[in-house]
């Protein structure tokens, strides 16, 4: 192919060139909106209200951040988010890829059945209102494990996960068990160290998943402000501000100065929300593309 | 793809002779008892937790209070459904789910395909990565953050497109987007678009890393530029992929459909901007009426099955591997 290179056609050239602007507009309209986010978070609140901030602040200032990490509401709802997201992560990943052992292993007598009861419930569940009764039934309301329990399982992460595994050298499991290893020790000792890469992407999906949600903690733990969650403390400030055109409650940031107006303070809190995912995913994001396209549309 | 690889078949005639069906299976059991330990909790789980809340569809039949026991419930038979399909409020909330399902869907689908066409095209590998991952990145960003951004983005005073249609002398005064009803489902689709467009191009990308570069020389040979190598070579040979995925989200329709439109609506646009799901919170939760709430949840879980079925059933006609 290479020694075609020098041949190319005038059309050809026109081509490559039309798309690559294209490429760096879709680059620019996807990166824009953050980057405006930032300079406004790091632009004097009442200043911004004047216009004009595109990518760089005009009059710089930390005043936003500081009356985030002063109100005591967000700092616990921080500390929320990033329990479940460790917690979550580890108790899901664990439970999602044994549940992936056992329906890998084809002797399993109750594959078909199992795996059928759990990937039905993919494309079809009690609903809001019975599951809110179960939740309450079972006393996990304004509890914090009703953030770790109910998802202990990801059935999509499942087949992953099992796909992964199937395709690992059967031979290797065999002689395992030839030497005396039961199951659990295979899949401790054996499965899980060679399943590094696609554990690696599940876990990333799982720990993403954790950090973005929000209404389980509306559902379940409005009735009690220690447990409620970063996001949702974003959504409630964000609710109030943006669609209604009315005003944030800023108050309660207000003790620091009067130089933040809501819209500083939802650009600052909304670059802490981001921030832990923009930072950890371009080192995860080379497992993820293999992972995915592994496990894929497949089933 | 690869043929699935043959199950070992668990008919009778395994049964070693002079053994009971019973006796076989018990020592099957015992000899997988592991297995049977590492999957007991989970069958516990999920029978707790994604079947036990079936037990509360019963509530879609009866006058439901809290209180009292689920048996002694005033039972009232399709009395809501009745309610549910005369009331002018859940057609719309139904219109509005399918309108705005079907917006993202199409635009989800022609912009990932032809973002995935001109991401193979480009020949600078290291640009092709670059482009990828920052179109990656808004699908790991929650909704709520996505919507403060777009919020931003369309704000009447600093947004970047009221800002940049003035400048342009397209409009006067600045269009208050989420003040008229008629921008609602636009700013839902293209929102959606722009925040699934990069993550959706992976699996076309991967399928057409597959394709066989042979293909692609026959073609030049036979004088194919660029472009009809792109219509007549990558596109077919993503057709089984397309139309995979395509099967895949029409059960999907009636489940698409909540968090932005719950973040980014508001009373102006309410008549356009409910959708069954938000329906069902605010009957539900808000108001107390479960009973209501749950048959509107009932209805959409068993229209998504029923569309499910149909979806296998033409994939299997057409010779596509099956979903379920």
């Amino acid at each position: 192919m290479k020694r075609f290179s020098r041949k190319r056609s005038l059309g050809d050239s026109i081509f490559s060139i039309t798309n690559g602007i294209f490429m760096l507009l879709v680059m620019v309209v996807t990166l824009y909106p953050f980057l405006n986010t930032i300079a406004v978070s790091f632009n004097n609140g009442l200043d911004t209200i004047r216009g004009g901030i595109y990518l760089w602040p005009r009059e710089w200032t930390l005043q936003n951040y500081v009356s985030v990490f002063q109100n005591p509401n967000l700092t616990q709802a921080a500390f929320i988010s990033v329990a479940r997201t460790v917690v979550g992560t580890v108790v899901q990943l664990f439970c999602t890829a044994m549940l992936a052992y056992v329906l890998s292993r084809k002797e399993y007598m109750f594959n078909k059945l199992v795996t059928t009861l759990f990937v039905m419930t993919m494309y079809f569940s009690g609903g809001l209102i019975p599951g809110y009764m179960l939740i309450k039934q079972v006393g996990l309301l304004n509890s914090f494990w009703v953030y770790i329990i109910p998802g202990l399982i990801g059935v999509f992460n499942m087949i992953v996960i099992r796909t992964y595994i199937q395709g690992l050298s059967e031979g290797l499991i065999e002689s395992a068990k030839m030497d005396g290893a039961g199951d659990f020790r295979i899949f401790m000792r054996i499965v899980l160290p060679l399943s590094k890469p696609v554990l690696a992407t599940v876990a990333l999906f799982i720990a993403v998943g954790q950090w973005n949600s929000w209404f389980d903690s509306m559902l379940y733990t409005a009735g009690n402000r220690n447990l409620t969650t970063l996001q949702y403390e974003l959504m409630k400030l964000l609710s109030s501000a943006t669609s209604q055109g009315g005003t944030v409650n800023v108050d309660s940031f207000k003790n620091v100065t009067n130089m933040v107006t809501p819209v500083s303070i939802r650009a600052a809190i909304t670059v802490v929300t981001a921030m832990p995912i923009v930072l950890l995913y371009p080192f995860l994001q080379k497992y993820f593309v293999t992972g995915l396209t592994i496990g894929g549309v497949k089933e | 793809m690869a043929k699935k690889e043959l199950q070992p078949s668990l008919k009778t005639s395994h049964i070693p002779a002079g053994t009971s069906w019973i006796g076989y299976n018990l020592s099957r059991m015992k000899s997988q008892r592991q297995l049977m330990w590492m999957s007991f909790p989970f069958i516990a789980f999920i029978a707790i937790f994604a079947y036990g809340p079936l037990w509360g569809w019963l509530m879609a039949f009866q006058n439901y209070r809290p209180g009292i026991g689920f048996m002694e419930q005033d039972w009232v038979g399709l009395d809501h459904f009745r309610t549910l399909f005369t009331d002018p409020t859940f057609l719309r909330v139904i219109r509005n789910t399918l309108a705005m399902s079907l917006i993202s869907l199409f635009l989800g689908f022609v912009g990932s395909i032809g973002l995935a066409l001109l991401l193979n095209e480009l020949r600078m590998i290291l640009f092709k990565r670059v482009v990828q991952t920052v179109s990656y990145l808004p699908h790991f960003l929650s909704w709520i953050i996505v919507t403060g951004i777009v919020a931003n983005v369309l704000s009447t005073e600093t947004g970047i497109v009221n800002v940049l249609l003035t400048k342009l002398g397209l409009i006067d005064a600045p269009i208050n987007f989420f003040a008229e009803p008629k921008y609602f489902w636009g700013i839902v689709g293209l929102s959606s678009m722009w925040k699934e467009i990069g993550w959706g191009t992976i699996i076309y990308l991967a399928a057409m890393a597959s394709i066989n570069p042979s293909l692609y020389e026959a073609a030049s040979i036979d004088g194919a530029g660029r472009f009809r190598k792109m219509f007549n070579v990558t596109l077919p040979s993503i057709k089984p992929t397309i139309i995979i995925l395509l099967i895949i989200n029409v059960g999907n329709v009636l489940n698409a459909g909540f968090e932005i439109q719950y973040l980014l609506g508001n009373g102006l646009v309410q008549d356009v901007s409910e959708t069954i799901d938000i329906f069902v919170l605010k009957y539900g939760i808000n108001l107390g009426n479960y009973s209501l709430a749950t048959a509107a949840g009932i209805f959409k879980s068993v229209v998504s099955l029923v569309l499910i079925f149909i979806a296998n059933g033409i994939a299997k006609s057409l010779g596509e591997e099956r979903l379920i």
